[in-house]
C-alpha cells in the first residue's frame, strides 16, 4: 500500500519509538495493521485486503513511518478523539499479537 | 511644531511616548507629527483626527475604540497592505496611510446616504431581494462588490521577505498583563523555561493604564517592579510586539511578529489573554467621541492624549468611576457620571467624585448621543430615567459634551482557547461568557478567567504558574487555588442595551447591525442564536464578534424567550487576528539535487530538466530556445551512442544494498523475478508490483556475494522503494539489513560500439574483454585507482558498461573517461537522447509507460514474473488477473505517415469509435527513419501489423501500425557484442 497523507492534525506530536516525540508532519501513515490473507486465499478475501479499508471510528492500530529516518512502527490511536494511545516497535507489537493468534504471513 | 497637536497632555502622562523624538508621517495625504512610541491612531488622535475608517454597510464615520487593536474600526491601508490596525501600528518617518471603505474622501463620504436607505436594507435583505429572476444575482453582485469591501489589494506588490522560526518552551504564557507577569514569575521560579508572549511593545497590560480603584502611582510602581523581575529572570524569554494567532493540538502556538511566524511548542500553556471591554447599546453609540473607559485610560496613560474637553461617563461598575477620576486629573471637565445600576456601583468613589463637584446619577442611562457635523463627533448626550426592569422611560434630558465614556463590563478574550476545544458559555454568575474546556496541559488566569480585582488577578497568575510547575513535575507539591474573585459579580452589567425607537442603536459595528436587525432575525424565524448570527451576519465581521457577540446573544435570547445561562456562541476559529499571506507562505523552499558532474555538464552546454528533485542534463545544445538546433544536437547524441561511444550521467538512479543470509529470499518476496539462483557477479532485471499486482518500480539486481545484493531503483522511486522494503521487512522479520546508498554512488553509463575499446584504455584490474565480461555480468574493481561496480546492462541497446562510483570520485573518473576518449570523439549524452535510444529498444519507463493499474502482462513483462515462487508481493492479484480477459496491451507502433501531424503522450487510441488506450511515448527515430512510440491498445489490436487510429490535436486522427519491439536490433545482438 502506498503511504497515505496525514489524516490527523499536522500539529500533533507522535512519540516515535526510535526518535522520540516529533511533529506529526514528519510522519506518514501506512494504513491499518491487517493480517495479509494466505497466498492461496479466495479472490474476495484478497480484494477486501487490497482495496477496502475498515476506516474505523474508534481505536485502531496503524503503520506509521518517520520519514527522515524511514523508521516504521505501530501507532494505536483513537480516530474519534485523535488520542494516541500507544506507539510500539513492530517486533514488540507483533510479539504481543502472536501470543493471541499465532498467525504468520506465508 | 505641528499646529494640530492640541490634544497632548504634559508629562508624566504618556508612558510609552518619547517626546525627544518627533516623527513625521502622512494620513490621507496630510502631514502629521507624533512621537516615537505613538501608534498611528494615537498620533492622529493627538492631532484631533479621530476618524479612521468608514463602516461597511452605511459608511458611517468610525474611530478607534479600545486602542488595543481589537476592533475593525481602526483598519487602515498602509501602502500595499490593507486592514492594518492603526492602534497597533507604530508610526515611523515617511509612513503614509489612508482610511478604508469610503467614496470621495474619508471626511466626506458620498455613500453616507446609504444610511438613509437603512429601512430598505433590512437584515437578510440580500438573500431575499436578489435571487429572482434566476441568474440576476451576478449583476447585483458586481454592483455590491464595488460598494463593499475593505481595503485594496495591489496585485503588483513587491514580494517581501517572510520567514519562520521554531521555538520550544516548558511553559508558554500568552499575555503580559498582571496575571501573565505573575504566572511567568511563579513558573520560572519553579525552574520552568518560560516564553512570555505580549502583543503590545510594552509589558504590563492593564497595569500600564488602569487604577484598580487605587492611586495610579501605587499601580505604576507595582507594574515597574513586576516587569523588572520578569526582565531580570533568566528563565523567561520575552516575545513582545508578538501576537499569538492560533493555538493548536498538543500546545502548538502560532505567533506572528512583523514578518516572522514563530511556531512554539510548549509543554504547558497559561492563557492570560485578558478581556475586551464591551460596548453599551443606545442610539448613535458608534460615533467618534463615544469611547470605552479602557480606551480612554490607554489614551491618557500610554499616549498622553486628552480624548475630549467635556465628558460624560456612563458606567455600571467601579472602572467607570476610575475613568472619571483620570479624566479630572487630565483636566477634562466631567459633566456627569451616569450609573445605570439601581444604586451606585462604588459608593466610596461616588462620594469622592461628588466632593470634586461631579454630579453622580443612578437608575438612569444615556439613551442617545447627539451627532455633530457629518456624524464625525458628538455634541451631547440624552439621559433618561430607567424603570425598575431597566427600560428607558420619561423625557430625556440633554447634557452637552464632546466625549462619552462607557464602562459596562467585559467579555473574556478566550478565542485562542476555543481554537483547540474550548467553548464560550454564558455564565449568570459573572453576567458574561465563561471559557470552558481548556485543552490538556493548559489553564487560564486573570480577567479571561473573570478575576478583576488586583489581588485576585495576581493570585490567579501565581496559582496558574504553580499548576504548570506541578504538571511538569518540577514542583510536585505545588498547590495553590487562588479561588474566585468575590467582586467579579459586580463588573459586568447583565443587559447594557437601550434600544431606541429611531434605531442606529448598533450592536455590531463591523456589520452595522442594530437591535432591530436582531429582532427581525428572530421574527423571521432564525430564533436560535447560531441561526440569528448567520442570518444577520452579526459577529461575522473582521472583529470576529469580540465586541458584539455577547450583546447579540443577550438580545436574541431575550426576544426568542430562551434562557441565557448556558447558551453558547459559534466556535471561534483561527486566526485570532488577521494574518498576512506572506507570513503563512514564508520563504519558498524547493530543494534541488545535483549530480557530482553538474558543473561539468553546465560548462559543456547542458540544458537541464527536472527529474523528481534532480536536475538532469536534457541535452548539450547550449540553449533550449532554438528548436531546430536542439533537435539536431539530440540526434547527434543518439548517433554518438549508436555509432561510437557516449556517456550518460545516471547518478540520480536509486541504489539500495541488501545484505544478510536472507538477502535473496527478501528480493524474491519484494520483486516478481527469481533471485535465489542468480549467480554472483551477474545482473538480473527487477520488477516490483504492489498488492494489486500493479507495476511500481523496476531496476537491476547485481549480486555482489551470496548474501549481498546491490539493487538500482528508478530516480523518482528510490525513497518510496526503500521505505516500502523497510515496511515489509518490519512484518517479515527476515535476517537482512537494507541500506539506501542512492547518495553514496554516482553512476555513468558508457555506451556505444567503441565503449569496450575506451574502457580497455583505462588502468583497471577488470578485464573488459568480451569473454571475461559478457552481457549481464557485473564486476567490482578499480578503474584508474577508483573503486567501481561495473555492470553490462542494455537500456540503450548497445555494448555498454554502467559504472557505479563513490560520489566523491565520480567527477574525477568522468573527466578521465573524457580524456581517454578524446581520440574516439567521445560525447556526453543527455536524457532526451537516452529516451529515444531506449524507445528504439522498446524499453519502458516506469511511471511514463505504466500507471498503477498496469500489470506485468499488460506491459509484456510476464517473462519477468516467476509464478513458481511461493510468495511475492502482488502474486495473488497477478494470478487472479490471468483468469480474466485482458483489457489493454502496451505495444510498439509506428506512424504510417511520418510527415503528418505527430501524436503526443496521452493522445487517445480509438477502436470501433471507443477509447481503448493512449500513447505513452513517442519519438522520431532517425536511425529507423520513422515515428515510433508505445501505446496501450485493445488486445485485438496488439498483433503486429494491425492498423489503429490515434486521435491527435484539433480533432484529427492519424493511422498507426502495431510493431513487434524492439524496433531496433530485434535480435538484441548489439548489446551482447
Amino acid at each position: 500500500m502506498a503511504p497515505r497523507l496525514l489524516d490527523i492534525s499536522p500539529m500533533k506530536i507522535i512519540d516515535c519509538p526510535l526518535n522520540g516525540p516529533r511533529n506529526a508532519q514528519e510522519f506518514v501513515c501506512g494504513g491499518e495493521v491487517r493480517q495479509e490473507p494466505s497466498q492461496d486465499a479466495a479472490i474476495d478475501k484478497w480484494a477486501d485486503f487490497v482495496f477496502l479499508e475498515n476506516n474505523l471510528q474508534g481505536v485502531v492500530h496503524e503503520w506509521w513511518c518517520h520519514v527522515p529516518t524511514s523508521y516504521w512502527f505501530i501507532v494505536t490511536r483513537n480516530t474519534a478523539t485523535e488520542e494516541i494511545i500507544a506507539t510500539r516497535r513492530p517486533d514488540e507489537f507483533f510479539a504481543g499479537l502472536k501470543q493471541t493468534d499465532g498467525a504468520g504471513s506465508e | 511644531m505641528n499646529k494640530r497637536a492640541s490634544n497632548r497632555l504634559p508629562e508624566p502622562w504618556g508612558s510609552v511616548i518619547d517626546r525627544d523624538h518627533t516623527i513625521s508621517f502622512q494620513f490621507e495625504g496630510k502631514d502629521y507629527r507624533g512621537y516615537a512610541g505613538d501608534t498611528l491612531a494615537s498620533a492622529l488622535a493627538a492631532s484631533g483626527q479621530w476618524l479612521l475608517s468608514r463602516s461597511f454597510k452605511y459608511h458611517r464615520p468610525r474611530a478607534a475604540l479600545t486602542f488595543a487593536g481589537l476592533e475593525a474600526n481602526s483598519y487602515v491601508q498602509v501602502g500595499d497592505r490593507p486592514n492594518v490596525l492603526a492602534d497597533l501600528l507604530p508610526i515611523a518617518d515617511g509612513l503614509s496611510a489612508v482610511g478604508q471603505n469610503y467614496l470621495g474622501s474619508l471626511n466626506r463620504d458620498y455613500a453616507i446616504h446609504a444610511g438613509r436607505l437603512a429601512r430598505f436594507l433590512p437584515v437578510g435583505f440580500y438573500y431575499r431581494a436578489f435571487f429572482r429572476p434566476q441568474g440576476i444575482w451576478p449583476l447585483w453582485e458586481r454592483f455590491f462588490r464595488r460598494a463593499a469591501g475593505l481595503g485594496k489589494i495591489n496585485p503588483n506588490a513587491d514580494p517581501g521577505y517572510f520567514d519562520k522560526q521554531y521555538l520550544f518552551a516548558d511553559v508558554a504564557v500568552i499575555g503580559g498583563g498582571p496575571a501573565g507577569l505573575s504566572a511567568a514569575l511563579s513558573a520560572a521560579g519553579a525552574g520552568a523555561g518560560v516564553v512570555l508572549i505580549e502583543e503590545a511593545a510594552m509589558l504590563g497590560g492593564a497595569l500600564n493604564y488602569a487604577r484598580f480603584q487605587r492611586e495610579r502611582s501605587e499601580i505604576q510602581s507595582l507594574r515597574d517592579d513586576l516587569v523588572a523581575r520578569v526582565q531580570a529572570n533568566d528563565n523567561i524569554r520575552i516575545l513582545a510586539g508578538a501576537t499569538c494567532t492560533g493555538w493548536f493540538t498538543d500546545n502548538w502556538l502560532a505567533i506572528g511578529r512583523s514578518n516572522r511566524l514563530y511556531k512554539l511548542r510548549a509543554k504547558y500553556v497559561i492563557a492570560c489573554t485578558g478581556s475586551v471591554e464591551q460596548t453599551m447599546v443606545f442610539r448613535n453609540n458608534d460615533l467618534p467621541g463615544v469611547l470605552p473607559a479602557s480606551g480612554v485610560q490607554r489614551l491618557l496613560r500610554l499616549y498622553a492624549v486628552r480624548p475630549g474637553k467635556q465628558a460624560v461617563v456612563a458606567t455600571a461598575n467601579a472602572e467607570g468611576y476610575d475613568a472619571a477620576l483620570d479624566l479630572l486629573a487630565a483636566g477634562v471637565s466631567v459633566q456627569a457620571v451616569i450609573d445605570i445600576n439601581r444604586s451606585v456601583a462604588n459608593p466610596q468613589l461616588a462620594e469622592r467624585l461628588s466632593a470634586m463637584g461631579v454630579a453622580v446619577h443612578h437608575s438612569c442611562t444615556v439613551s442617545e448621543a447627539i451627532p455633530g457635523a457629518g456624524l464625525r463627533s458628538i455634541t451631547g448626550v440624552v439621559v433618561n430615567q430607567l424603570t425598575e426592569s431597566g427600560e428607558v422611560t420619561g423625557d430625556g434630558r440633554k447634557i452637552d459634551c464632546d466625549l462619552l465614556v462607557t464602562s459596562v463590563g467585559y467579555a473574556p478574550l478566550g478565542q485562542l482557547v476555543c481554537h483547540c476545544g474550548g467553548e464560550f458559555i454564558y455564565d449568570d454568575d459573572v453576567n458574561s461568557f465563561s471559557v470552558r474546556n481548556c485543552p490538556p496541559d493548559s489553564t487560564l488566569a486573570g480577567s479571561v478567567n473573570h478575576r478583576y480585582a488586583l489581588e485576585a488577578v495576581l493570585a490567579d497568575g501565581r496559582s496558574a504558574g504553580l499548576d504548570a510547575a506541578r504538571a511538569l513535575g518540577l514542583d510536585p507539591a505545588a498547590a495553590a487555588d487562588a479561588g474566585p474573585d468575590p467582586g467579579a459579580a459586580g463588573i459586568n452589567h447583565p443587559y447594557p442595551i437601550f434600544p431606541h425607537r429611531k434605531g442606529k442603536d448598533f450592536v455590531d459595528f463591523d456589520e452595522d447591525q442594530t437591535v432591530a436587525d436582531l429582532q427581525n432575525a428572530v421574527a423571521d424565524g432564525f430564533a436560535h442564536a447560531e441561526l440569528a448570527k448567520r442570518y444577520s451576519t452579526v459577529g461575522m465581521g473582521p472583529s470576529q464578534g469580540r465586541l458584539s457577540s455577547l450583546n447579540a446573544l443577550r438580545i436574541v435570547q431575550r426576544y426568542n424567550g430562551g434562557i441565557l445561562a448556558g447558551a453558547s456562541v459559534t466556535t471561534q476559529r483561527p486566526p485570532f487576528k488577521p494574518v498576512s499571506f506572506g507570513v503563512l507562505a514564508g520563504r519558498s523552499f524547493e530543494p534541488e539535487r545535483l549530480t557530482p558532474m553538474h558543473e561539468w555538464h553546465a560548462d559543456h552546454g547542458a540544458v537541464f530538466m527536472p527529474a523528481g528533485m534532480w536536475q538532469r542534463a536534457a541535452h548539450y545544445a547550449g540553449a533550449k530556445d532554438q528548436a531546430a538546433a536542439v533537435a539536431e544536437k539530440i540526434a547527434e547524441e543518439v548517433a554518438t551512442i549508436r555509432g561510437n561511444v557516449g556517456v550518460i550521467d545516471v547518478s540520480p538512479l536509486g541504489g539500495i544494498e541488501i545484505r544478510g543470509p536472507d538477502a535473496a529470499e527478501f528480493l524474491n518476496r519484494m520483486y516478481t523475478f527469481a533471485y535465489q539462483k542468480q549467480p554472483v557477479a551477474r545482473c538480473r532485471y527487477l520488477l516490483m508490483t504492489d498488492d494489486a499486482g500493479g507495476i511500481i518500480d523496476d531496476g537491476v539486481a547485481c549480486r555482489l556475494g551470496d548474501e549481498h545484493f546491490y539493487v538500482t531503483t528508478t530516480t523518482t522511486g528510490s525513497d518510496a522503494v526503500f521505505r516500502n522494503m523497510l515496511r515489509r521487512n518490519a512484518e517479515w522479520g527476515l535476517e537482512i539489513d537494507v541500506l539506501n546508498v542512492s547518495s553514496t554512488y554516482a553512476g555513468m553509463n558508457i555506451a556505444g560500439p567503441n565503449s569496450r575499446q575506451l574502457m580497455e584504455q583505462m588502468e583497471s584490474d577488470i578485464d573488459f574483454s568480451k569473454d571475461a565480461f559478457p552481457y549481464l555480468a557485473a564486476r567490482q574493481g578499480m578503474v584508474n585507482g577508483i573503486p567501481v561496480i561495473a555492470m553490462r546492462v542494455g537500456f540503450v541497446g548497445e555494448l555498454g558498461y554502467e559504472l557505479h562510483v563513490p560520489w566523491s570520485n565520480a567527477l574525477t573518473l568522468w573527466e578521465q573517461l573524457f580524456a581517454a576518449g578524446a581520440g574516439f570523439d567521445i560525447r556526453p549524452v543527455g536524457v532526451e537522447a537516452q529516451r529515444i535510444l531506449r524507445l528504439e529498444k522498446g524499453h519502458i519507463i516506469i511511471g511514463q509507460d505504466t500507471d498503477e493499474l498496469t500489470m506485468p502482462r499488460d506491459a509484456a513483462l510476464d517473462w519477468a514474473v516467476a509464478t513458481a515462487k511461493p510468495y511475492f508481493v502482488g502474486k495473488p492479484a497477478i494470478g487472479f488477473s490471468r483468469t480474466r480477459r485482458q483489457s489493454r496491451q502496451l505495444v510498439g507502433f509506428r506512424l504510417l505517415n511520418s510527415n503528418g501531424p505527430l501524436p503526443e503522450e496521452s493522445h487517445l487510441v480509438i477502436h470501433d469509435d471507443a477509447i481503448v488506450g493512449r500513447v505513452t511515448s513517442v519519438a522520431r527515430s532517425a536511425e529507423l527513419g520513422q515515428v515510433i512510440g508505445l501505446a496501450y491498445v485493445a488486445p485485438e489490436q496488439a498483433r503486429p501489423g494491425t492498423i489503429f487510429r490515434i486521435k491527435v490535436d484539433k480533432g484529427l486522427e492519424v493511422a498507426a501500425q502495431t510493431v513487434q519491439t524492439p524496433f531496433y536490433d530485434p535480435e538484441n545482438l548489439r548489446q551482447a557484442l
